[in-house]
């Protein structure tokens, strides 16, 4: 074996090594490095074995005709289309939070399933697009080609 | 194909292909630049929902392409450079990884930026931000590394080692949002699908499309530019050590 032959699978070992460890270490790490769990993470038949009396953060899509501002006190249901969660919330709300919108909120989950939040953030979806378009293709019953029928 | 590249790897033949090379990406990059900001923050729509804030993807997602695009020209070049022992190689690593630190700079910023008046936070430990985050510190240890000898092949040697064993980290930037559940919205352009069809209206990608050339123009010049200053200090350092010793 040459001497650069010999780099070359070295090379090759080495790489190949830590692109190995760093996947095992990021695979047993996946329900850590996920940053917010969705409701059929939480309850339902296909719920992870997470513990829930400790704050974690819930994800979703505030679903339609949902939201209800009473005072200071804003609640709304987080579903991810399969299971739903309310929420409820107090504090400064992000200007993207709407109805349809993808939501990300921090807290806990009572004894009665309600998840009570204290921080709310707006998740935005890859869709870019200006205001006319948007309202073209609402028109169209497609509202962002991305909100369920379900919740027109 | 390697060949062409084999012949480049020599110093003396790159400065007579690097010259006219980096009048031509510069000029390429300043007119792109000028209309591409022109485009993104005058006369490109407000989006639907970000409204104003849209324009800083402008200079927020080419930055990002830019960041991943020198790392992986880092990667190419320690592969070069610890098997064939390419000097050149070598050298591009040491020009260009401050060019790749200042390339996720911008895009870590402007992303902070973005990120506050939309997700409502300037900052989240979600998989896209944090990976992005270790893609600087890696340009900042290769950075580290290069001058960390006093010997510098040696100093070279350790840069394009960290270079090739951080490649691990590109796909987990790629793909975070795709694997975990990330606060940072997945590709609207730069996946297969997205390809074909993608999530930003035309009126938008125009100058998205501009600013990306515009930004790969300058990393064109920035790698002619800087592997030439590094070649010169080299002859200079050389040329030291030889009237001190001869």
């Amino acid at each position: 074996m040459t001497k650069k032959q010999q780099r070359i699978y070295a090379i090759i070992l080495v790489v190949t090594g830590i692109a190995v460890a760093a996947a095992l270490t990021l695979f047993a790490l996946r329900d850590n490095v996920t940053f917010f769990y969705t409701p059929s993470d939480i309850i339902g038949a296909n719920a992870k074995n997470i513990v829930k009396d400790r704050p974690f953060r819930l994800g979703g899509l505030v679903m339609y005709g949902t939201v209800e501002q009473d005072g200071k006190r804003l609640r709304f249901i987080v579903t991810d289309n399969m299971e739903d969660i309310a929420v409820e919330y107090e504090g400064v709300v992000p200007a993207l939070f709407r109805e349809g919108q993808g939501v990300v909120a921090a807290g806990t989950l009572d004894e009665s399933g309600l998840f009570r939040a204290t921080t709310l953030m707006a998740k935005h979806d890859e869709n870019y697009m200006p205001p006319e378009v948007a309202k073209a293709l609402k028109e169209k019953g497609a509202p962002h080609g991305r909100v369920p029928e379900e919740y027109p | 194909m390697s060949n062409a590249l084999f012949a480049l790897a020599n110093p003396a033949r790159f400065r007579k292909v690097g010259m006219p090379l980096l009048w031509v990406s510069s000029a390429a990059s300043a007119a792109l630049f000028a209309w591409g900001l022109w485009l993104a923050l005058l006369a490109s729509p407000a989006d639907y929902l970000q409204q104003e804030a849209v324009r800083i993807m402008y200079i927020h997602v080419p930055a990002a392409w830019m960041a991943l695009g020198t790392y992986s020209s880092l990667a190419f070049a320690a592969l070069s450079f610890l098997i064939w022992r390419h000097t050149l190689a070598g050298l591009y690593i040491r020009a260009m990884a401050p060019v790749g630190a200042a390339f996720t700079a911008i895009c870590l910023i402007t992303g902070s930026i973005w990120g506050q008046p939309t997700w409502g936070t300037w900052w989240v430990w979600d998989a896209r931000l944090t990976s992005v985050l270790v893609l600087f510190f890696l340009y900042a240890g290769i950075i580290a590394l290069a001058d960390a000898f006093e010997n510098r092949e040696r100093g070279l040697k350790a840069a394009a080692w960290l270079s090739l064993i951080g490649m691990v980290n590109l796909p987990v930037i790629k793909f975070s949002v795709d694997w975990w559940n990330t606060l940072h919205q997945p590709p609207s352009v730069s996946s297969f699908a997205r390809m074909v069809e993608p999530a930003v209206d035309k009126s938008m990608l125009t100058p998205l499309l501009a600013m990306a050339g515009a930004y790969l123009f300058l990393f064109i010049a920035l790698a002619v530019l800087r592997l030439e200053s590094e070649i010169m200090s080299r002859r200079i350092e050389s040329a030291r050590m030889r009237r001190n010793h001869g």
